[in-house]
């Protein structure tokens, strides 16, 4: 369990990808079966167990620690778990307590409070012979000490060694003794076992068994990163990894027997195995110029759920269903009202999407009827879900990732027809001759094919015809053209630094707009970005800020915006919304630094009533989106 | 005669009357006993000031030769009298050249201990218990979440980071005074033989730490350094300067900063650490209970830092305590990067 601890204190510092693959790697080399299995479930969010409550926490502290003392040091710490795995004192087994002297709580990270308490309590025990002569001081200045770290006080060192105290101790847990207790502990069970944890744990690894058990570990990391890095352990391709995981379960034995060469890669013998997404790419207006419009099959890019709804035979002949979220997350049991459709043994990839009297809602409905506990039969009667198809991955036993995407186009022409479902369709192709005509059709979906279901178009996808399905983000297969994003200029009011690589640099800014106030225009904040800008451009607005800053609040600086002075950002975003929160009232959606317009005066930067004019025309379309996960390609 | 009478907190630091002197004075005095070299103790523009050699030589230079009107040197355990009161210094284990110094007048006898730690440090004397009436104690780290483990085990975590990014360069920040030169012993002592590179600031205080005795290795100034020979090596540097511009010349570095204040993930993250190393050169809270109890005194004045619990504690044990109002202190040392200045060089 120290161990770790220690992988994901480290990981909850380190901001680069890459480091935290390695991190990740190092441990899984260096740890054995089952730990480092437990682990690559805790990393991909595949351990359950019922989790403590945080006032079992304070009840435990509240046993050992003194009220005022916890009250103080979690005021300053913040945060419970934190609070209780710095603070928490060893089990009182110290036999040396002089009766005297209160003895000082020990220091059991340096293995030697109890040493030390000894030696102090012989030393003020030594005080009071000695307070006669002028009160000479007890111990003997030496001179300095080059070699071997002097212990504070005479005798410190010589006790240590002889010390039988630091022997006393149970081992620490192992991380698989802690999940597998806990996944059979009685809620009556827990706080002794807890307890006695937190006894045998050090400070970090109090810190992660608490997070871990109030279901508070929030590592930072994706499931898919450290399936890479499992994967890197054998050289493998993650998404190896990816195909076999629905077959796998902690502490995963096989899976890292396979990594290390020792034995046969696992078989997936899930009948309804998820399969790695392929992603599309941003299309930029340079890129069509290297494109040849015949070369490609346009469909549109509805604003649903990207799903892949996979059914399969068991071994008994029966058909299984299961629906697959973009990350492979099994998101069957909130769309029951699915599952029937799914009858005909195949892999779609395709869009979730509400359809009422045939027409297709806005992303807004669909929300309403993700992340619900319990998926009621009025909500699905209310909001009636649907499939709209792009891809077929598999039909009955054939895998079809290999064959073009307009073979595998009219398989899944066919599939669709067979199974003839209402609640599953094709999505529709867009003809165009070329690029203007494609152009014409993003702009305007209603007349060119969506009808009256435009309103959930936001874009167009551009799929090579020869395109194999490839998972991950390949270059020059998928393309995605999104209807154009909002743009407006800005000024530069605050900058903060970044993390990581970027913690030398202002990358964090805040950015206003014009409004009229009693004293006469003003920019009010709308908005913050931290991307979208080259690492050139950043030098040269981390150039700016330096040089332009008028008052520095801690972190923040505050950057001179004036009608003739400051710095005028473009901005681009995906939408707006009405924010009480924010002082402007609106808030961006993914707003990001398009140019900088180092050209233009801040006095000509947009004004509030512009972003207001675009909240209005988004609020008629019912396009605005909440979730960042909706994005579906 | 009353504790009081003989020390008592003013706005420019503890004076002590009776003598004829304030301890680690705040502002420009007559006369001055310094505990140690950090400059929010040690301040220049003082008549006179009684302190050890090494204080001395620090202050010297910092602030060069006419730093003070007249300068005194004391030893450890050697006792002089001032006015009418008797004063003795005593190592504090602090950094090098730090002492408490114990005032006794009749038959009372107040130790201020300055900035003090019990834990072993390789580059000073150790701390000394010296028995009490008054313990003047600060409280830095006066939380029980204030535990700072062995440093030797902090070193070995950023030796393993080494390892695991060879082509990474590792940045550590540390004071400039004291934990510097620490970090670099503890290298040393845990097998780390390769140069060791220095930021501008800290070379000439390093240096004199090497003229003292203490063995340090090799070491290189950073300057002049190209990015791609950095990569794989350790460099020290006030922590104001690994988040700045001057930071750059490493190869993806990794930021480490060396103090007690790493003990809480929220104050690392702040400044933007990604190593955090908890290596203190003041007393963590066990530190410090067990000093207030074994110097016997049964008054305890706190001074700088997280007074209210250490008053709390001292109180449950049924000792006087209060908490001295001294501004002024703590400043310059051991503040998160965060909230640094920006020096360049």
């Amino acid at each position: 369990m120290n161990r770790f601890a220690e992988l994901l204190d480290r990981l909850a510092y380190e901001p680069g990808r890459n480091n935290k693959l390695r991190l990740i790697t190092g441990y899984f080399r260096e740890v054995g079966d089952p730990d480092r299995g437990y682990a690559l479930a805790a990393l991909t969010g595949a351990l359950s167990f019922k989790h403590a409550k945080p006032a079992l926490i304070r009840d435990l502290i509240a046993s050992r620690t003194d009220e005022v003392l916890f009250g103080l040091s979690y005021d300053y710490v913040g945060d419970l778990s934190e609070t209780v795995a710095l603070m928490w004192p060893k089990a009182q087994n110290n036999p040396q307590s002089f009766p005297s002297h209160p003895s000082p709580p020990p220091s059991p990270t340096r293995g030697e409070g109890a040493q030390r308490s000894a030696a102090l309590s012989a030393t003020t025990t030594t005080n009071g012979e000695l307070a006669s002569d002028g009160r000479t001081a007890f111990a003997v200045p030496s001179p300095l000490v080059g070699e071997g770290q002097g212990g504070g006080y005479s005798g410190r060192d010589a006790n240590e060694s002889t010390h039988p105290n630091n022997h006393n101790n149970p081992p620490p847990p192992t991380l698989t003794e802690v999940v597998t207790t806990l996944r059979t502990l009685g809620k009556t069970e827990l706080p002794r076992q807890l307890e006695r944890w937190l006894d045998e744990l050090d400070e970090t690894g109090r810190w992660a068994l608490l997070k871990l058990v109030t279901g508070a570990l929030r590592i930072g990391i994706s499931a898919r990163l450290a399936k890479t890095a499992a994967a890197a352990l054998g050289d493998k391709d993650p998404h190896e990894i990816e195909l076999i995981w629905p077959g796998l379960s902690p502490p995963y034995l096989d899976l890292f027997a396979w990594l290390e060469g020792q034995a046969e890669k696992p078989v997936n013998r899930d009948p309804a195995p998820f399969r790695p997404v392929m992603l599309a790419h941003a299309i930029e207006d340079s890129d069509f110029a290297s494109l040849d419009p015949a070369d490609y099959i346009a469909e549109w890019k509805w604003d649903g759920i990207r799903v892949q709804a996979v059914a399969g035979r068991d071994e008994r002949g029966e058909i299984a269903a299961r629906l697959y979220s973009r990350t492979g997350e099994d998101i069957t049991g909130s769309f029951p009202d699915l599952v029937p459709s799914l009858r005909l043994p195949g892999a779609i990839d395709g869009e979730l999407l509400i359809l009422r009297e045939g027409r297709v809602q806005s992303f807004n409905v669909l929300q309403q009827r993700l992340n619900r506990k319990v998926v009621s039969p009025k909500l699905i009667k209310e909001f009636p879900i649907h499939l709209r198809a792009y891809d077929l991955l598999g039909d009955d036993e054939n895998d079809l990732r290999e064959l073009p995407f307009a073979e595998r186009r009219e398989r899944l022409q066919r599939f669709i027809a067979k199974l003839d479902d209402p609640r599953i369709d094709l999505s529709p192709t867009v003809p165009f001759a070329n690029w203007d005509a494609l152009t014409a059709a993003r702009a305007d979906p209603a007349s060119a094919g969506a009808g009256e279901d435009a309103d959930a178009v936001e874009g167009v996808m551009l799929k090579r015809r020869e395109a194999p399905y490839l998972p991950g983000r390949p270059k020059g297969q998928w393309w995605k053209w999104k209807r154009d994003p909002h743009i407006i200029d800005a000024v530069l009011m605050y900058a903060q630094r970044g993390h990581g690589k970027r913690s030398s640099y202002y990358s964090d800014y805040t950015f206003g707009v014009w409004t009229e106030s009693e004293n006469g225009d003003e920019l009010v904040p709308v908005g913050k970005a931290y991307f979208g800008f080259t690492d050139e451009e950043l030098l040269q607005i981390d150039r700016f800020v330096r040089r332009n800053t008028t008052e520095k609040f801690g972190p923040v600086r505050h950057v001179v915006h004036e009608g003739d002075k400051g710095l005028v950002l473009e901005v681009a975003f995906e939408g707006l919304q009405r924010s009480p929160r924010h002082k402007s009232g609106v808030a961006m959606r993914f707003p990001r630094i398009s140019r900088l317009r180092w050209d233009k005066p801040p006095r000509e930067a947009d004004r509030l009533e512009t972003l207001e004019k675009m909240l209005k025309a988004d609020e008629s379309l019912p396009t605005i989106k909440l979730a960042a996960s909706a994005d579906g390609h | 005669m009353r504790p009081q009478d003989i020390l008592l907190p003013t706005a420019a630091g503890l004076c002590c009357k009776p003598g004829g002197f304030h301890i680690d004075p705040v502002r420009p005095v007559e006369r001055a006993v310094i505990t140690h070299g950090h400059s929010d103790h040690a301040r220049a523009g003082h008549g006179a000031v009684l302190a050890t050699q090494e204080t001395l030589d620090m202050m010297r230079l910092r602030y060069g030769e006419n730093f003070a009107g007249s300068t005194q040197t004391i030893s450890y355990g050697e006792e002089i009298r001032l006015g009418d009161v008797r004063v003795k210094f005593h190592p504090a284990g602090h950094v090098l050249g730090s002492a408490q110094i114990a005032v006794t007048c009749m038959d009372t006898c107040i130790v201020a201990s300055g900035d003090y730690k019990d834990a072993p440090d390789p580059t000073c004397t150790p701390f000394e218990l010296v028995p009490c009436d008054v313990f003047i104690t600060e409280a830095t780290f006066g939380l029980p979440v204030f535990r700072h483990g062995d440093a030797a085990l902090e070193v070995k975590k950023l030796l393993a980071s080494v390892a695991l990014f060879p082509e990474r360069a590792h940045l550590v920040g540390a004071y400039s005074l004291g934990k510097a030169q620490r970090v670099i012993a503890l290298l040393r002592k845990a097998g780390y033989d390769a140069p060791i590179y220095l930021h501008g600031a800290m070379e000439k205080i390093t240096s004199y730490y090497q003229s003292r005795g203490i063995a340090l290795g090799e070491l290189r100034p950073v300057a002049g350094m190209k990015k791609a020979q950095l990569a794989g090596t350790i460099t020290l540097a006030p922590p104001s300067a690994t988040s700045d511009i001057w930071a750059r010349r490493f190869p993806d570095p990794v930021t480490a900063f060396a103090s007690g204040w790493m003990r809480v993930r929220a104050r690392a993250r702040q400044g933007g650490v990604e190593l955090p190393l908890v290596i203190s050169d003041h007393a963590d809270w066990d530190g410090l209970t067990a000093t207030v109890a074994a110097t016997g005194a049964g008054e305890i004045w706190v001074t700088h830092g997280q007074e209210d619990a250490l008053v709390h504690w001292c109180k449950s044990r049924g000792l006087r305590a209060q908490p001295l109002d001294l501004v002024g202190y703590g400043e310059e040392e051991e503040s998160v990067p965060a909230a640094q200045s920006e020096a360049g060089a």
